[in-house]
């Protein structure tokens, strides 16, 4: 087929090649990948410059052009896969988006990123007709989007009222005031700091090297980065809300923060944060994570994110806040050597919890017990209905008051007491 | 001299192998269209896989320089582009007065001249070289931060740099530019932009079987088999960090100096440390897995043969 003409060592740049090359490029973009009109031509000229032997040469001199992130590998291979293999294949996803056969025998296998890569197959208009169709066929629609993903909960956000974002931008506002900052290992022009040697010289210039003016330069001071877990389980439904808006302030007001979602299962919404319109990226948010109010196992969760994450978020200093209840009916021996792991390799892991509020909290059901000893701080927060008061609580200094161990020296004073009464 | 480029695929995996570096053809073909579209190489993968070592080898058999620049947290301009030699700076300043050199124009583009100039690994690289144009290797970029990367990006588009006192170099060709990343950073999509990029992964058990005899020549054949049997089976344990090639080449290394000609338990257990290097994972693997493993490995090399 097409491929033809990409196989002799000096095609002719007319034919079906470019064109093709550029739909293809569109499908990937549509897809989700990003391929600006730049990488188009650089696959032209790859594809033109000879050497390709095989199919298989094909298609790995479009990958180095088009994929610039291993994830996206995946996508990539069903693109490729469909727009130049199979061309019966497009029949077959339009076959399942319109409903014309009913296929009876089951597809086999449902693939990561299918559905998007079928959306991006279509283009808009025909998926605005399909959406304007009677309830018959959206109907099949729901039934391969949800073939090719499990079926989960998503979530619907209230959306943030005017008076709400008044009050994240003040909260952010007051965090920059006194917020954490470690120096960096660069230096910059300053008053006063150890002397630029360059600075001076260049500086001495001017008098003709008679007089030299002594420059300073100092380290620069940055913040360090933050990695947030945030617990979405049943336990914390009543926070997520507001959490996710500070956590969308938070996440647009300074650079290296990675926020990530878990309740069953760990996801990284940093992506769908980014959005600078807050309900636009709630609404990502609510699609894109699909385990919300469910239940939680903080000791698994941890470990993939030790595995998985940790090496690539947690380098450079970062420091870790963990908002969850704490509340695991998991192995709490995982939960504890995960924990123990994530805090040897952080900077500093403060847990957010926020059962705290209830004045006779104590340490003593056995997750809180097992993650109390890895963390730095353990912060009380009295009420959690505001943005404010959550800014608050982030940005105090840190005190005698938030050590970990006073909670568990607490627990072990009232069960001593108890057992010998 | 300079061996000319490769021309197709086929010709890049021989070149590399000449090398002792033994590429899968996906790897060979993003390196041969980097050497032909002169485009910077982007390398992502574990630790131990091999990236640094395809710069290294690049360079030897296509018989070009490598300059090697390593990154770390605050590298700046002085340390991987240019820096001016200043007590030398200062005496030539002293001794001009000595001499009563009163023109500032001459004193400025004297102390401001080659002389003084310390060049680092970047600077080097856009120089003209009697050997073509260099292998230019921007090891571990990950552990850098962003202010260094805006900078690299500027030179990797234009491939020149300009010192305010001295002016712009330019690069006469452009080197190639090889830079890896161990991803403990996501680094920018613009520099990205600019770049191939190829995600080099564990090889699988041939491959690998490849690698040892080319690199290991005196090991014996069962050892070298059970040892890529044991390792491609950790691979698919559930480990915190598995272990990569250079952890292979080590660890068979390390069993050849004990005279082991086949895998036992005992042994295993006493060198898991060449392998792996964290403690959870040893403790995971140590004793009975270890022993289950190697007796699985041993029993599937027998049925095959």
């Amino acid at each position: 087929m097409v491929l033809t003409a990409a196989n002799s060592n000096k095609p002719a740049p007319t034919g079906q090649l470019p064109a093709n090359i550029m739909h293809f490029a569109r499908v990937l973009r549509d897809a989700g990948l990003p391929v600006g009109p730049g990488a188009v031509l650089d696959a032209l000229e790859a594809v033109t410059g000879g050497g390709m032997a095989t199919k298989k040469d094909f298609y790995w001199i479009l990958h180095s052009v088009f994929v610039k992130r291993r994830e996206h590998t995946v996508l990539f291979d069903h693109a490729f896969e469909v727009f130049w293999r199979k061309p019966k294949m497009i029949e077959q996803l339009m076959q399942l988006l319109f409903q014309q056969v009913r296929v009876e025998t089951k597809p086999d296998k449902k693939k990561a990123g299918q559905k998007r890569l079928a959306e991006a197959m279509f283009d808009q208009e025909e998926q605005q007709s399909q959406r304007e169709r009677p309830r018959d066929d959206i109907e099949l629609e729901g039934e391969y989007t949800s073939s090719a993903r499990e079926v989960l909960r998503s979530k619907d956000f209230e959306q943030m009222s005017a008076d709400e974002e008044r009050q994240a931008r003040e909260a952010i506002q007051r965090m920059r005031m006194n917020r954490l900052l470690v120096r960096m290992r660069r230096f910059k022009t300053s008053p006063r700091g150890v002397v630029d040697l360059r600075a001076t010289l260049r500086k001495s210039m001017r008098s003709g090297g008679n007089m030299a003016e002594l420059k300073f330069k100092a380290r620069q001071t940055r913040e360090p980065p933050l990695v947030v877990l945030l617990d979405i389980s049943g336990s914390m439904a009543n926070y997520s809300r507001v959490f996710l808006h500070f956590l969308h302030a938070l996440t647009n007001d300074r650079s290296r923060v990675q926020v990530f979602t878990f309740g069953t299962r760990l996801a990284n919404i940093t992506r769908e944060l980014k959005r600078r319109d807050v309900d636009e990226a709630m609404e990502l948010v609510g699609s894109h994570v699909n385990d919300w109010s469910g239940g939680t196992r903080i000791g698994h969760i941890l470990r993939e994110f030790n595995v998985k994450w940790s090496r690539r978020v947690l380098a450079q200093g970062a420091h870790v806040l963990l908002m969850t209840d704490g509340l695991d009916r998991d192995d709490v021996e995982v939960l504890e050597a995960e924990m123990a792991r994530l805090h040897r390799s952080a900077k500093r892991v403060v847990w957010l919890n926020p059962l705290l509020r209830y004045a006779g909290f104590e340490a003593r059901a056995a997750g809180i017990k097992a993650m109390m000893p890895h963390v730095d701080e353990f912060r009380p927060c009295h009420s959690l209905n505001t943005l404010a008061d959550l800014a608050e609580v982030l940005s105090g200094s840190r005190e005698l008051a938030h050590d970990p161990r006073r909670w568990l020296d607490q627990a072990a004073d009232k069960l001593a007491k108890e057992g010998t009464a | 001299m300079p061996k000319k480029l490769p021309t197709s695929i086929d010709e890049t995996v021989q070149l590399l192998s000449t090398g002792s570096y033994i590429a899968d053809r996906p790897l060979a073909t993003v390196v041969y269209l980097a050497l032909k579209m002169g485009r910077p190489l982007f390398l992502e993968g574990e630790a131990g896989v091999g990236k640094t070592e395809i710069a290294k080898v690049l360079a030897q058999s296509l018989g070009r320089d490598l300059i090697r620049l390593q990154c770390y947290e605050g590298l700046d301009l002085a340390a991987a582009v240019y820096e001016w030699n200043y007590s030398a700076q200062m005496i030539e300043i002293r001794m001009a007065e000595a001499e009563g050199v009163d023109d500032r124009d001459r004193l400025q583009s004297d102390i401001f001249s080659d002389r003084f100039l310390i060049k680092r690994p970047l600077l080097k690289a856009l120089e003209p070289h009697t050997n073509g144009a260099p292998v230019l290797l921007i090891d571990e970029l990950d552990r850098t931060d962003e202010a260094f990367e805006a900078f690299l990006l500027e030179v990797l588009s234009d491939y020149q740099i300009t010192i305010p006192e001295i002016g712009t170099v330019t690069a006469p060709e452009p080197p190639i530019v090889i830079i890896t990343s161990n991803r403990t950073r996501e680094v920018h999509d613009a520099l990205k932009r600019r770049c191939l990029y190829h995600w080099v992964g564990y090889p699988n058990a041939e491959r690998e079987l490849e690698i040892i005899k080319r690199k290991k020549p005196d090991v014996g054949d069962q050892l070298a088999q059970e040892v890529v049997g044991f390792i491609q089976a950790l691979r698919g344990q559930d480990l915190f960090k598995s272990p990569g090639v250079a952890e292979t080449l080590d660890w068979v290394s390390a069993l050849n100096e004990l005279n082991a000609l086949a895998l036992d338990p005992k042994t295993v257990n006493d060198t898991l440390g060449v392998l792996l290097k964290y403690q959870d994972d040893i403790a995971r693997m140590e004793g009975s897995e270890a022993k289950r493993l190697v007796e699985q490995i041993q029993s599937e090399i027998r049925n095959r043969a």
